[in-house]
């Protein structure tokens, strides 16, 4: 019963000793969560921004589409990808499966509606007469691009920040097409999945705070790089 | 903001591996209950070493092992599942079978033993008497080897288990020990699970030694003949690693809170009917 005190223990523990193999895991983790939110920021946002933007038929019915991907069940993309990227799938022959490549590929998925979601809801809380004035004061489309960033920042930080905090939580994905492989593809996240499965709870515990401890970390360092900027 | 380009950039980098420098790598699929003992772990590194290879070990059900295998999405699979492993042979996904070990089958239960089998030592006379005493009792429930096997009593026993007392965990090995645990019920456990999970469960060995309990473990390369992206070569050094007389000595030698859990036998194989 004691399983949450020998958690913190083991927890504070395992930070202090600098075990090795500990800070592999954390180190997937963060990699793999900081790319695929890269990636899918980098697309999100732009494509957040022309949606919010542009006015086309048919448009509704997407922002309705990106909505409710937003909650995609993580195992659901982990079981369409896996069957595309096993060595029978279409996508066999790069050999991706069970690779830190796939894991990316996962992660993209699951966070691309939420930056572009979030984006588009983002720029459309701005006063419609910043586009207007933007407009009239004749900038160009890059230039308006890098004004709406500019304008709407709080709002994509927070896109960019919901879709890591989902990525670096999630395990579905990593376990299926990460695949947990020690040294390699294992994460917090799967870790912690497997240790509870071994019976080692406080373990899992002390893993568990650590990964809270790394998102609060990170969450600092986004939110100061926001002030920073601005 | 350059600094944070740089760091996006090298971990880009990190993550999809330049090819050309990578190591050389063995995909294994094998069973939760053999990673989970921490034998891999054991017997793994100093071929690692060795042959200068990294093993990637995908710790699954046996069922799905061999799906893996079946798909060449590993390059060798270590499991157990006689009939299996033979239709996975005869369909011509893996080649070159060699027996490894074996341990077996315990069935464990509540102290208080309401179907009264700890004086039993036939396995399929103690089902039955769960089957008609409605003890709960907890399966796999998830295709893996130990699943199959338990099937396989069921069906020695000509019974078909269902009802609210045989619950289907869908979980790896300790895990479904735990919840039998938990709900203080019957279940199956390999024994390598049962030695090291002895200490953290109220559950006591009721049934052992009926020689139907066996579970030998094989492994088995993909047929490299059928998926040409196989890392056949490492996979064959691995099979004769793990049928070499050092390394069965290490089988021989491995312990968990001082049991010996594995019986190495890549010379003399035991059939089990």
């Amino acid at each position: 019963m004691n399983y949450l005190t020998d958690g913190l223990l083991m927890a504070l523990k395992i930070i202090v000793s600098c075990d090795k193999q500990f800070f592999e895991i954390v180190f997937v983790s963060i990699k793999v969560s900081f790319i695929s939110t890269l990636l899918a920021s980098s697309v999100g946002i732009p494509l957040g921004i022309f949606l919010a933007q542009k006015k086309f038929p048919g448009r509704g019915i997407i922002l309705t589409i990106i909505n409710s991907l937003m909650s995609l069940p993580t195992v659901a993309v982990g079981l369409m990808l896996y069957a595309f990227l096993s060595r029978q799938g279409p996508l066999g022959h790069f050999g991706l499966l069970y690779t830190l490549s796939a894991m990316v590929i996962g992660q993209f998925i699951l966070i691309l509606p939420i930056t572009t979601g979030l984006t588009i809801s983002a720029v459309k809380t701005l006063d419609r007469r910043v586009a207007q004035t933007i407009i009239a004061l004749g900038a160009n489309s890059r230039q308006r691009f890098r004004m709406f960033i500019h304008e709407a920042q709080p709002g994509i930080l927070a896109a960019i920040i919901a879709g890591f905090s989902r990525v670096f939580a999630e395990v579905g994905v990593s376990m299926m097409l990460g695949g947990n492989i020690k040294g390699y593809t294992r994460n917090i996240t799967t870790a912690i999945a497997l240790e509870t499965s071994k019976g080692e709870f406080a373990l899992g515990i002390a893993l568990g705070i650590v990964l809270l401890t790394v998102a609060f970390a990170i969450n600092v360092f986004l939110t100061t790089l926001h002030k920073q900027t601005t | 903001m350059k600094h944070l380009k740089l760091l996006l950039i090298l971990l880009l980098i990190q993550v999809l591996g330049l090819p050309c420098f990578a190591k050389d790598t063995l995909k294994l699929a094998t069973t939760t209950s053999t990673y989970e003992t921490g034998l891999l772990d054991y017997i793994f590194p100093s071929f690692e070493e060795k042959h200068d290879v990294e093993i990637h070990i995908i710790s699954v059900g046996t069922g799905k092992a061999i799906k893996l295998g079946e798909n060449a999405d590993v390059d060798i699979i270590l499991v157990h599942a006689r009939g299996a492993e033979d239709r996975f042979l005869n369909e011509g996904y893996g080649i070159n079978r060699r027996d490894v070990m074996y341990n077996d089958f315990l069935i464990l239960g509540p102290a208080s033993d309401p179907a009264r089998i700890s004086k039993i030592s036939d396995t399929a006379k103690a089902l039955k008497r769960i089957y008609k005493t409605k003890s709960t009792f907890v399966s796999r429930g998830d295709d893996s080897g130990t699943h199959k096997k338990e099937k396989l009593l069921w069906k020695k026993a000509s019974l078909k288990p269902h009802g609210k007392w045989y619950l289907e965990a869908g979980q790896g090995m300790a895990a479904t020990l735990r919840m039998a645990d938990e709900k203080n019920a019957y279940c199956m456990v390999d024994r390598a699970t049962y030695l090291s999970n002895e200490s953290k469960i109220r559950l006591k060995l009721l049934l052992k030694g009926d020689q139907i309990l066996f579970n030998p473990y094989g492994v088995i390369a993909v047929n490299p003949y059928k998926h040409s992206h196989v890392n056949y070569e490492m996979a064959m050094n691995l099979i004769a690693w793990l049928t070499s007389p050092k390394c069965q000595e290490m089988i021989a030698t491995y312990k968990k809170n001082g049991n010996l859990l594995y019986h190495p036998n890549a010379a003399n194989p035991i059939i089990v009917k």
